[in-house]
């Protein structure tokens, strides 16, 4: 895709522009401690953790590994991950 | 019409001229008569525009930048502090490519509070993509300012341009100033039209969100821009011309500079002093010259090196520092011409910091130091060349 001149570009480029790449540890959810209370995606600052078929799952395209999801969960189910790139 | 008028008058009608659509000001000190005068011709019908008095000179520049992406001719002015004050907004709106054009009445940055003439506030916007042209006199400033939104509003440009004058020595003077005839500006410079706008109907993100793998590539662009915008610079000099009958050079100009062996590199109002000086001294058989740089960015090496390059001796005069380092266009100029290898001693002088009077006698002194290198005589080759040494 072609530059524009100022970076005028259509609406919504956020759903284009993947902001994850950034991130140094990714959250994993252990599903079995899980009771759904949906505190990680309401403190997500990201607002990238939805419910996918019913189970918390990060958006690991915009996640910025932040951790405020595992430090928000009562039962300890999400662990933050060093990632290796 | 030619009218004896104050330059900061001279130019708010040549801004009025222009058909700005939108201009903002922040009218407290410092600043000049532009905006006020802007004011006093919308209060009295006639100037047609949206008037914006803003809280500080951020806004100023900010409104701005609203303004021109849906599509307005918009127009500011603004000296030393407010300039300061608009810094991460110059980054921004040139980023953004918006044509704004500013006139900026050059004055001294405290501190110590100083409320005089000198280009440090401007010279040290020269990194943030503004085009920067230094009129020599009020009329140059006046033609400048039409000339300005020819080259900004450019769609291979789309760049924002300063309009510099010398603070008080042009703003606050009263001279001749043939005034701008309307008719004349409308068949100049054609209503602006870009391509575009920020509209409702058709939604669009503006300087969105650009990350490493693009980043560079903007910039580029923007670089790529102020390189090109020099022939549109000449050009618009030259339509200029063909419309009003005057001209003040392209990105450079000339004078006695022929046979000079002692050349004098400088911008702004210190060329009338340099002019009469170099009348004198050539009456004393002195081969003294001056290139005037009117443009300073983007800056003219390829001008300047064949401007320069008969030249024995070359001395830099500008009301400028660079704290740590030598002055600006000093260091710009030997920059341009050290891969041409050209190899003639090039000296620099700061001088008329803070509204300090550059005289006839300063410019002889520099001419003499200069004269002695060109004999092979080492002396500093940076110097502030009116300095108060009794006082230190």
């Amino acid at each position: 895709m072609k530059l524009t001149i100022g970076a005028v570009v259509e609406p919504g480029s956020t759903m284009v522009t993947k902001t994850g790449a950034w991130r140094t540890f990714a959250p994993v959810v252990d599903h079995k401690k899980c009771i759904k209370c949906s505190l990680c995606e309401i403190y997500c600052p990201e607002a990238c953790i939805h419910q996918v078929e019913g189970l918390f799952v990060p958006d690991l395209d915009y996640c910025k590994g932040c951790g405020i999801c595992s430090h928000e969960c009562p039962r300890k189910a999400i662990t933050m991950i060093l990632e290796e790139k | 019409m030619m009218k004896v008028i104050e330059g900061s008058h001279a130019v708010a009608h040549a801004v009025m001229c222009c058909r700005p659509d939108v201009i903002s000001a922040y009218p407290i000190t410092p600043q000049t008569h532009i905006v006020e005068h802007l004011s006093q011709l919308v209060a009295d019908g006639k100037l047609n525009t949206e008037f914006l008095t803003v809280d500080s000179e951020f806004s100023a520049l900010s409104s701005l930048v609203g303004a021109s992406v849906v599509g307005a001719r918009c127009y500011s002015s603004t000296t030393s502090q407010g300039l300061a004050l608009m810094w991460e907004v110059l980054y921004n709106s040139s980023g953004l490519r918006l044509p704004l054009v500013m006139t900026v009445a050059n004055r001294a940055l405290g501190a110590p509070l100083n409320i005089w003439n000198d280009q440090q506030d401007s010279v040290g916007a020269r990194d943030s993509g503004w085009i920067q042209l230094y009129a020599e006199n009020v009329q140059e400033a006046v033609d400048m300012t039409p000339q300005a939104y020819k080259i900004a509003e450019d769609p291979d440009i789309l760049l924002p341009v300063m309009v510099c004058m010398d603070g008080f020595i042009l703003t606050h003077v009263y001279e001749p100033v043939y005034l701008l005839e309307q008719d004349k500006v409308d068949s100049y410079l054609p209503p602006y039209r870009p391509a575009v706008v920020l509209d409702t109907a058709n939604p669009k993100t503006f300087g969105a969100f650009v990350d490493p793998s693009k980043f560079t590539e903007y910039r580029y662009m923007q670089w790529d821009a102020q390189i090109r915008a020099k022939q549109k610079i000449v050009d618009a000099a030259l339509d200029f011309q063909k419309i009003f009958g005057r001209y003040y050079g392209g990105l450079i100009d000339t004078y006695h500079a022929e046979d000079a062996e002692i050349m004098i590199v400088t911008m702004g109002s210190v060329i009338g002093t340099i002019r009469d000086c170099i009348d004198s001294m050539r009456a004393e058989g002195i081969k003294v010259g001056l290139t005037k740089i009117r443009s300073y960015r983007p800056f003219p090496a390829e001008a300047l090196q064949k401007a320069l390059k008969d030249a024995s001796v070359i001395a830099v005069i500008e009301k400028d520092t660079t704290v740590g380092n030598q002055s600006a266009l000093l260091t710009d100029l030997k920059a341009a011409l050290y891969n041409s290898k050209l190899r003639m001693p090039v000296l620099g002088f700061t001088a008329g910091l803070g509204g300090r009077d550059i005289t006839v006698t300063d410019i002889r002194k520099m001419v003499e130091i200069s004269s002695r290198a060109k004999d092979g005589v080492a002396e500093s080759d940076y110097q502030f060349l009116d300095l108060k040494k009794e006082l230190l």
